[in-house]
């Protein structure tokens, strides 16, 4: 166990703690509150009640105060550990406040009235989960919709990106013909054109497409990916020429090559592009924002935005939908960051 | 880039799928093979390409070169045939400022104000995000206990959508939220944040610094893991102390890949929009107001639209994003270079 | 300066124990060799010595005093790694500059001691290159210069002609020996290789699962090993390992059954030996000769190499197998029966445990 132990602290300065030391667990016990901490306190704050999130402390777990029935009131009352003038600790229901004296009354024996200064009691608290936040929108809003609309545009924007891109890779990585280069050009200078600047006149295209307001609108200018033409390409560069004359030899289609052979063996990479196509098109935001404005197409980025910017923020639901929100990109995160972190350094920066 | 794993082995609802693929796929051979005769191998090669191409052409380029059309016309109107031409009417109404640093003295105040905001915006978080995302990936780079688990750790928020960020960071600005918690143990009265116009921008520069950190540390990273470690045993040998070895050794090697890091961050600062936008809506006021929201809202949103003025911005903002990009290819091509001699 | 003294050293890394109590003793412009199998420890042991490691347990001393928790940088050792690792962004002149800016020596002394050290090494002309336009045998010198010029209190070499090729490897080797004598420091050097070991080494440390098997000049682990391994390690190609059991033992000789039923007289001077013990003996290839005569065993040829200068055959000795080096050229094949004497060959002998005896 020492030796474990001797193994996790090993430190620079041999014996002592070097100064880089301090500062390197500093950073990173530092950096796992800040980077996982917010998400927690999200999901945390997600099963509060409304009136657990007004108040201020607030505490980290979600609590609701216990309520008791007592005979001759009609609704439930608040039920607070309240230290008596004298002396005395009892539990006790609260009727009203007025000022800073809270007038309760013993749920056992409701007829007398004890005064009791606020200071003097605090709440009974339980952990209560509210998972109507969770289930209200789903029923009463349209999130059923906005969900079913971003799986959608995320499934089907993968597939078709995944074929689109891998036929443009095939082509650029294993044909010789004059326009090549020209082609690879093209793409790259598609990287210099971003949404932010031409989100004008594509919308006047989209449009005229018919695709305004339309879920294939969102889709279709987002397929295709220079990213995901180069990771493709650079990995089919490594399949020997040689199983494709063979194949050629056997008398293939460019189409059954492409198919049967490359694709396949291109496995890996398309799985590190599937994840990162479903996780863009998942966190999508301004394109959606432009092209739909019918409130039954919204995805779930787009519907959520537009709720919580309301006047009258619900707050309750918005964190239940954030999190729903957020769900995928975890799962992914869990299952297949090494997948992603391994695509990132191994593309570099393409 | 290697194959990593194998591939899964075909579960009983992975074949299922791939039957009714496989039999697509088939019929397509057919036809394909007659278009294969009709346009040999180079011909084919072009149908492969075209898809995509067909894509880029239509909602990249198309739109690219349409934009500076809409730049030169006015009115409100959506399609391009039903606009007037004003030549560069809108660019003059852009650039008339009795003084360029003041936006007030400007007919489009919320523009130049949206510029002076971007500038400042992009000098800090570039700045800032450079610097953290540098010392975290040297602290990653020593011999740590279960480094990919604090990759992860640092990586996680680049994955969420700036949907997400902007809400989970609005919540925690709240009033009521975590951040007035924490420092009310420290004894500080609660504040809102995002009310305030100083505070508000340095949560847009801090959050989006979160939410994309990650992703620089990793490439960082893989640039430091590159350097060889015998170079600093070397170094050690020779009674190099820590910090000279950083200065000469580490810094020199990595600067290639700075640099593209730098650009790249550059890049995206320019066009900082979504998370930002969730988490102030520009405000309060204009104080958080960029360049992609002012082209947005003016090309959209308002009911007094003018998507020509959008347009003419957005070219605007385009040619310093050109300039940059090719600034990062540049270094790359570069760096590939060098890398290659060992 | 330069005397290097390790007592019982010993360095684990987690529960894995590679050095085990090393004791050794290198005197001031002694060229000493670590030599052993792969694993065993040799390169650990130099990097301990470096301070690239921290011994678990032990002492080690430099000229006297006790350096275990004396930083790498202050120990007064120059290392050459077996990659050399030179910074690949400086030119030449400027990796031979580093260390010693360091120091804060002046600037006329630093280019005077890079001036001194290219002219030794040859590698004055490559001064403002960078090491990526230099070739293998280039590199290998400008590292070797980077340690010359710190003007070190011992040399600790890496492996480093284990980069070259084969060619290069033995003109380098020559430039080594050389470069000691002129020098006259205290040089460590580390390789797998032994024929480096034997030519270079004033004494050789044969290692082996981190303990040293035997210490001595080359010629003493070549006459008389201590054990069985550094009487297989050493020699090329290996000692021939009989097996048998003592069947008398006279005052000047013994006589032993091999495996097999041949029987062989050899001296015993010195040794004891019991009647009945089980006992191997040792002959390198290069002291059997073809031919009958006192004390030869009959054995089967298997194959025959014929290097011109010499031949070496591989024959079987009823079940053991044997390797004869015989100078010169000679007529025989594959199948063939002979006659191997020993008679005029040095015997080593070794018990059961492989002790020497």
């Amino acid at each position: 166990m020492s030796r474990i132990a001797a193994f996790i602290f090993r430190r620079k300065g041999r014996n002592g703690w070097h100064w880089t030391d301090i500062v390197t667990w500093i950073w990173l016990v530092g950096g796992l509150l800040i980077m996982f901490g917010p998400a927690v306190w999200l999901v945390g704050s997600s099963f509060k009640s409304p009136a657990a999130l007004a108040e201020f402390p607030p505490t980290i777990l979600p609590y609701v105060t216990q309520k008791a029935t007592v005979e001759g009131y009609d609704k439930p009352l608040d039920l607070y550990d309240a230290t008596l003038p004298d002396g005395r600790k009892a539990v006790l229901a609260e009727v009203r406040r007025i000022g800073v004296i809270s007038q309760m009354v013993d749920p056992e024996k409701p007829g007398e009235i004890i005064k009791v200064n606020i200071s003097q009691r605090t709440p009974v608290r339980t952990m209560a989960f509210a998972t109507t936040n969770y289930t209200e929108p789903f029923t009463h809003f349209d999130f059923v919709r906005y969900l079913w609309n971003s799986v959608f545009v995320t499934v089907t924007a993968t597939l078709i990106t995944l074929v689109v891109n891998s036929m443009a890779a095939f082509a650029l990585s294993k044909y010789e013909f004059r326009g090549r280069t020209f082609a690879m050009l093209l793409i790259l200078a598609t990287l210099m054109v971003p949404l932010s600047v031409i989100m004008v006149p594509l919308y006047s295209i989209v449009s005229a497409l018919g695709l305004f307001n339309n879920l294939w609108g969102v889709i279709l200018p987002t397929v295709a990916t220079p990213t995901g033409v180069f990771i493709l390409r650079q990995y089919m560069l490594t399949i020997p020429d040689e199983l494709i004359d063979a194949a050629r030899m056997d008398k293939a289609s460019e189409w059954q090559i492409y198919w049967r052979i490359v694709l396949p063996l291109t496995a890996p990479a398309l799985a590190v592009l599937a994840i990162f196509s479903v996780v863009w098109r998942w966190n999508d935001f301004l394109w959606p924002l432009i092209v739909l404005s019918r409130k039954e197409l919204y995805t779930l980025q787009v519907g959520l935005s537009i709720y919580s910017g309301e006047l009258n923020v619900q707050w309750h639901f918005i964190l239940a939908m954030t999190v729903v929100t957020m769900i995928p990109v975890v799962l992914v995160f869990i299952f297949l960051q090494r997948f992603i972190t391994t695509g990132i350094a191994g593309t570099g920066l393409k | 880039m290697k194959a990593e794993t194998p591939r899964p082995a075909g579960s009983g609802f992975g074949e299922a799928i791939m039957v009714p693929v496989r039999l697509a796929m088939g019929l397509v051979d057919a036809p394909l093979r007659w278009v294969q005769r009709k346009l040999g191998l180079g011909g084919m090669a072009a149908f492969f390409l075209l898809p995509n191409m067909l894509i880029f052409g239509i909602f990249v380029l198309l739109p690219f070169f349409i934009n500076f059309a809409y730049s030169m016309t006015g009115g409100t109107a959506l399609f391009l045939d039903d606009r007037t031409f004003v030549g560069t009417d809108q660019y003059a109404r852009l650039f008339d400022c009795s003084n360029y640093i003041d936006p007030n003295s400007c007919t489009e105040d919320t523009f130049w104000t949206a510029v002076g905001n971007t500038a400042w915006f992009v000098v800090l978080q570039v700045t800032l995000m450079i610097l953290f995302s540098l010392i975290t990936a040297l602290i990653l780079n020593r011999e740590l206990m279960a480094r990919s688990f604090w990759r992860a750790v640092f990586f996680f928020p680049v994955l969420l959508s700036p949907v997400v960020v902007g809400l989970i960071w609005k919540w925690i600005l709240q009033r009521q939220g975590l951040l007035n918690f924490a420092l009310y143990g420290f004894g500080f009265e609660p504040y809102t944040w995002l009310n305030d116009r100083n505070w508000a921008f340095a949560a847009a520069v801090g959050v989006s610094i979160w939410a994309h950190m990650g992703f620089y540390t990793l490439i960082l990273l893989a640039g430091l893991q590159a350097i060889p470690k015998d170079l600093y045993e070397a170094a050690e040998m020779d009674g190099t102390r820590p910090a000279r070895a950083f200065w000469r050794i580490t810094l020199p090697l990595l600067m290639p890949n700075l640099l593209v890091v730098i650009v790249l961050v550059l890049i995206r600062a320019v066009q900082i929009f979504d998370e930002v936008y969730v988490l102030t809506g520009g405000g309060p006021g204009t104080s958080t107001l960029y360049l992609t929201q002012y082209i947005y809202e003016t090309g959209f949103a308002t009911q007094l639209r003018n998507p020509g003025l959008a347009a003419a911005a957005s070219i605007l903002m385009g040619m310093v994003l050109v300039v940059l990009t090719l600034i990062q290819l540049g270094l790359g091509r570069s760096s590939e270079k060098k890398g290659s001699r060992k | 300066m330069g005397h290097i003294k390790l007592t019982n050293v010993i360095k684990s890394f987690g529960a894995i124990d590679v050095l085990h109590g090393i004791n050794l003793e290198i005197n001031d412009g002694e060229f000493v060799v670590f030599v052993g199998p792969s694993g065993c420890g040799k390169s650990t042991l130099l990097r301990t010595i470096a301070g690239l490691e921290k011994p678990t347990g032990g002492d080690l001393a430099i000229d006297g005093k006790v350096v275990n928790d004396v930083p790498a940088a202050d120990r007064g050792l120059a290392m050459v790694f077996q990659s050399y690792a030179l910074y690949p962004h400086m030119s030449v002149r400027q990796n031979l500059a580093f260390g010693l800016e360091n120091t804060r020596m002046p600037q006329a002394e630093i280019a005077e001691r890079i001036a001194e050290a290219a002219r030794m090494l040859e590698i004055e002309p490559y001064l403002d290159r960078r090491p990526g336009q230099l070739s293998g045998g280039q590199r290998q010198r400008v590292a070797i210069g980077r340690a010359i010029v710190r003007r070190p209190v011992a040399f600790l070499l890496d492996e480093p002609l284990s980069n070259l090729d084969a060619e290069l490897r033995g003109s380098t080797r020559a430039e080594l020996a050389a470069l000691h004598a002129r020098l006259s420091a205290t040089m460590i050097y580390v390789t797998h290789d032994q024929v480096e070991a034997m030519t270079l080494a004033d004494r050789i440390v044969v290692l082996r699962a981190g303990r040293i098997e035997q210490v001595g000049t080359p010629l003493e682990l070549y006459n008389r090993p201590a054990n069985r391994f550094v009487a297989g390690f050493i020699g090329s190609p290996h000692m021939n390992f009989l097996e048998g059991a003592v069947e008398a033992v006279h005052p000047q000789k013994a006589v032993a059954t091999l495996v097999g039923g041949n029987r062989l007289e050899f001296p015993v001077a010195g040794a004891t030996i019991e009647t009945g013990s089980r006992i191997t003996l040792g002959v390198r290839p290069q002291h059997i000769c073809l031919g009958p005569g006192e004390n030869s065993i009959p054995a089967k040829i298997r194959l025959v190499e014929a290097l011109g200068s010499e031949t070496v055959l591989h024959a079987d000795v009823a079940g053991q197998k044997i390797l004869v080096v015989a100078p010169g050229q000679h007529d025989l094949s594959p199948g063939l029966d002979i006659s191997l004497s020993l008679s005029t060959a040095p015997i080593h002998l070794f018990n059961e445990k492989g002790l020497r005896l």
